[in-house]
């Protein structure tokens, strides 16, 4: 049933009102050759307590696992508080707040968490947030050709470091505008860039640089060196960070001399599951002369015509409703709910808290590398110091590894091969704060006993 | 009722107790990578976020506590066991990496949505992962590019869109690298097709069209507007905002469009969540096939598994990190579920019952309808231009004096083509009670109004704050709390 409240009465009375003979006359504009009678390819409907042991089943099916994946989505603990809040219709069923006096709760909401990421990123600005991490990249690519009056070029350069996902999405979604992208190459000792290797381009026109912080491969960045280099170049320093990384790492308004330009990444880290890899969302902060160039919506704090304070969305000339063709981004929703989980997550647990989270992951990812490379087929990659991610090398194909490991109920990392075969057979792992010691040792366990089945070889 | 800034609850040293515990070693970050300061984020107890959130939240106008009929937004109820069931602890706990031997049951919900969504709308292909309609958009564009390209034919940059379209269609055109070329709407509201031939060329790549269009009419003329464009080399890519209106009624693959996005957030009730997530959801013909973006769910022999660019050298590509927003489309798959075959029509139905019943109601009640001689789809348009001119009081107005008696106000303002107007999408969730209680408060606004008009512009009265200075907003930027600056 499609959850109307219609009875037969009130059907007649609604159809002599409007003098429509039945509900099919109603539809007689459109083209009779354009009607269909019947969706025969569609499941019958089911009730609400069919289509819930369905789900389970298939819940079910899929199962709970022991991961060690991270990879750009990351397993933290989430305050119970934080979803049942969330979840309140009023947020959950609300619509981007147009009407800014029926929309104070999440108005006032989104001017908190601008906040928030303005202090994590050490911002004077932030959007309401943009669709996930990847396509936060993109659109700070874009923002950055316009905002870089210096720059003529529409070229780029990213880390080759930076998560290879991202860069994709980088180059499908700025393509039709015809920026180009060039990667730099990652140092294969110590799995970050060496800020030397920008030598060759000094003195081209570069409208920005991308860092990642810390990067793919959970390696931290020279990233004063890189800010300092692409200001002495004219170009922006765009950063892109893991949030809860900033609870412990330089803010990237602090990043050399004058600090980055544009600052964005995933929220996923703070308070947003898993769920399969979305809905998260994206963030994006600047400094103070950038903002007419940024996309997505922006609260502002004003006052109503009593003088009684109250929040709106504002700058709204930069948008796709009123400037059309000419927008910064076709982009119009940003990803609210998201935003409303991971502020009350920020409020929850604080500085502190998420200084904890990070200092505790970073502990636990240093007890994995050193649990699985007591194995001898086992040695870590690169020397650099990193965050909450290790990079490991195997002495054989880590696939079928993974798969053993799957069968024994546990997820032992990401698979580096596509997207860095010079790398060898590496394994990407991450532990956060929620692997104990003991999931450390069961881990530790099934690689020791896959890999010593001459099976998987 | 005002509530202070999270920031003003805060007190230096005050904890909640869900903190993660401290790490027992130090870490091996050397000291010039750790950050200096500490951002000031809120010091308060669970039970003060949670105090504080929650009376937030009772600021809010919202679907689950009035009625919405926020035209082109497809305000229906969101079943609570979407998100239940969306939400099973074997759901968000998977990694998105993790293999697809230990998400089968996941894929299968994905798989069973694109097939679905296939049938609704008599495309070939579909993929979810388009993060919202925007999103959606702008694979449409990019493909139609990329299709272009790959015969060769690569003059072809002007983008047709009506006048009357969302500002988001324009707005991608220019993201593909694309030109936007307007095409005038007739009086009767239909697109002017004479016009639309003219513009028609060999630097067309395509047109944008939603249909039923944002004036809340059927474009009737659509057989005869495709079969032209396609005539002059150019593809249909069609913009789902208003599937609503005519899902299981028609599809607009048989339309003749090459490529479609759904807002799943709008027809397969999602929640909107206060501005996202959405879903736009990308339906493609064969011609465009090779180009649909990545990840999509095939059923391969050893089950369920991905489709990613590497099996589809043409593919745009991923718009996303991962698979777009997966708990988005469980949400939308036990939606489809529960409304099956034979409730998928019934959707449009009530839709369009209301929407029909509420537009006479309100015309026998003395209001204009744009377009009185059509019929309306799900949703329609009243025009205050009369309201204003012999009573000085605006569509704002009108909206504003709404939210005073109870109702969130229709989208106001849009499209910018209808003076005053008011586009009114009342969804098919909707009772008659609460469609007469519409009409009476629109009626009760106009007769405010011709007493005493003044009441009506100073309106709204009784929410937390009143009409706000968007001006100053836009002056005084303060986008956000700095601590000393109350």
């Amino acid at each position: 049933m499609p959850f109307n409240p219609h009875t037969n009465e009130e059907i007649r009375d609604m159809l002599a009102i409007i003098g429509a003979d039945d509900i099919e006359q109603l539809f007689d504009e459109i083209p009779p050759e354009l009607r269909i009678n019947a969706l025969s390819s569609i499941p019958p409907m089911v009730s609400e307590m069919e289509v819930t042991r369905i789900m389970h089943e298939r819940a079910k099916r899929d199962g709970l696992t022991l991961n060690f994946i991270g990879a750009g989505a990351y397993e933290h603990h989430i305050p119970a508080a934080v979803w049942q809040i969330t979840t309140r219709g009023e947020y959950y069923s609300a619509y981007t707040p147009y009407q800014a006096e029926a929309s104070q709760g999440t108005l006032q909401l989104i001017y908190e968490y601008q906040t928030m990421m303005c202090e994590l990123t050490g911002m004077d600005v932030s959007n309401a947030s943009l669709y996930d991490g990847a396509s936060a990249v993109a659109e700070a690519a874009l923002m950055a050709v316009r905002a870089n009056r210096k720059s003529k070029s529409g070229r780029l350069l990213i880390a080759g470091t930076l998560n290879p996902r991202y860069r994709q999405v980088v180059a499908n979604i700025t393509q039709g505008q015809g920026l180009k992208i060039e990667e730099l190459p990652c140092c294969t000792e110590l799995g970050n860039i060496i800020p030397e290797s920008l030598k060759r381009y000094e003195g081209q026109d570069i409208a920005g640089l991308i860092i990642p912080q810390p990067n793919f491969f959970g390696v931290i960045e020279e990233v004063d060196a890189l800010t300092d280099w692409a200001h002495a170049n004219n170009a922006l320093a765009i950063a892109v960070v893991n949030p809860v990384a900033l609870a412990l790492l330089e803010a990237p308004g602090n990043w050399g001399a004058r600090g980055a330009d544009i600052v964005c990444g995933d929220g996923q880290p703070l308070g947003v599951p898993l769920s399969a890899g979305g809905p998260y969302f994206g963030f994006l902060t600047c400094r103070q002369d950038f903002v007419r160039q940024m996309p997505g919506r922006l609260v502002g704090r004003t006052v109503d015509l009593e003088g009684k304070p109250g929040f709106t969305l504002t700058l709204q000339a930069r948008e796709q409703h009123i400037r059309r063709s000419r927008a910064t981004s076709n982009i119009c929703t940003n990803q609210g709910l998201l935003v409303t989980a991971a502020t009350i997550h920020m409020s929850m647990l604080g500085a502190e808290g998420l200084r904890r989270v990070a200092l505790s992951s970073c502990e636990r990812t240093r007890q994995l590398v050193d649990a699985l490379t007591e194995i001898d087929a086992i040695e870590t990659v690169f020397s650099g110091p990193n965050f909450h991610e290790a990079v490991l090398r195997l002495d054989r194909p880590v696939a079928p590894v993974l798969e053993a490991l799957a069968h024994r109920g546990i997820f032992g990392g990401y698979d580096l091969y596509g997207s860095y075969p010079e790398l060898g057979h590496a394994l990407l792992v991450c532990a956060t704060e929620t692997k104990t010691e003991s999931d450390i040792q069961t881990c530790a366990t099934a690689f020791r006993a896959v890999m010593a089945d001459a099976r998987v070889a | 009722m005002t509530e202070p800034l999270i920031f003003e609850h805060s007190r230096p040293g005050r904890r909640a107790v869900a903190q993660a515990p401290l790490g027992e070693a130090g870490i091996s970050v050397p000291d010039r990578f750790r950050r200096r300061n500490t951002p000031h984020l809120p010091e308060v107890t669970e039970l003060q976020a949670l105090r504080h959130y929650t009376r937030l939240s009772q600021l809010n106008y919202s679907i689950d506590t009035h009625f919405y009929p926020l035209g082109s937004c497809t305000m229906k109820y969101n079943p609570r066991a979407c998100n239940t069931l969306a939400m099973l602890p074997e759901f968000l706990a998977r990694h998105p990496l993790a293999p697809v031997s230990h998400g089968q049951g996941f894929l299968e919900c994905l798989f069973e949505l694109q097939e679905i969504l296939k049938a609704v709308t008599g495309l070939h292909e579909v993929t979810l992962a388009p993060m919202a309609g925007a999103q959606g958009e702008f694979a449409g564009v990019a493909m139609i590019r990329a299709y272009h390209d790959a015969r060769g034919d690569t003059e072809r940059d002007e983008i047709l869109v009506p006048d009357a379209a969302h500002g988001t269609n324009p707005a991608t055109a220019t993201m593909c690298g694309c030109k936007a070329v307007e095409i005038p709407t007739l009086s009767n509201g239909d697109v002017d097709f004479d016009a639309l031939q003219s513009a028609l060329g060999p630097k067309t790549a395509g047109i944008m069209l939603t249909n039923p269009s944002t004036l809340g009419v059927f474009e009737r003329r659509i057989l005869e507007i495709s079969k032209s464009v396609h005539e002059a080399g150019g593809l249909l890519y069609y913009d789902g905002a208003n599937l609503n209106a005519i899902l299981g009624k028609a599809r607009p693959g048989d339309m003749g469009f090459d490529c479609i996005h759904l807002n799943l957030h709008k027809t397969f009730s999602t929640p909107h969540g206060g501005g996202g997530p959405g879903c736009g959801a990308v339906g493609v013909n064969e011609r465009l096939s090779p180009f649909i973006p990545t990840p999509l769910v095939e059923r391969g022999e050893n089950g369920f598994q991905w489709i990613t660019a590497d099996h589809r050298p043409q593919s745009i590509g991923r718009l996303s990190a991962f698979m777009g927003n997966a708990g988005v489309l469980l949400r939308a798959y036990v939606y489809a579920r529960m409304l099956g075959r034979e409730g998928m029509p019934r959707v449009a139905e009530f839709a369009t019952l209301n929407a029909n019943y509420l537009a006479r109601r309100l015309s026998d009640a003395g209001f204009t309808l744009a377009f009185p001689e059509r019929r309306a789809s799900h949703e329609f348009i009243v025009t205050l231009k009369s309201e204003a001119r012999e009573m000085g009081v605006t569509a704002m107005d009108f909206a504003k004096a709404l939210l005073d008696r109870g109702f969130h106000a229709p989208t106001t303002y849009f499209p910018l083509l209808v003076p005053e107007c008011l586009l009114i999408e009342p969804t098919e969730t909707e009772s008659k009670e609460a469609l007469d209680g519409f009409v009476d408060a629109m009626v009760d606004i106009r007769n405010s109004a011709m007493h005493d008009a003044a009441a009506v512009k100073a309106a709204p009265v009784t929410t937390p704050v009143r009409r706000l200075d968007e001006v100053r907003a836009a002056r005084k930027l303060d986008v956000r709390w700095q601590a000393g600056n109350e």
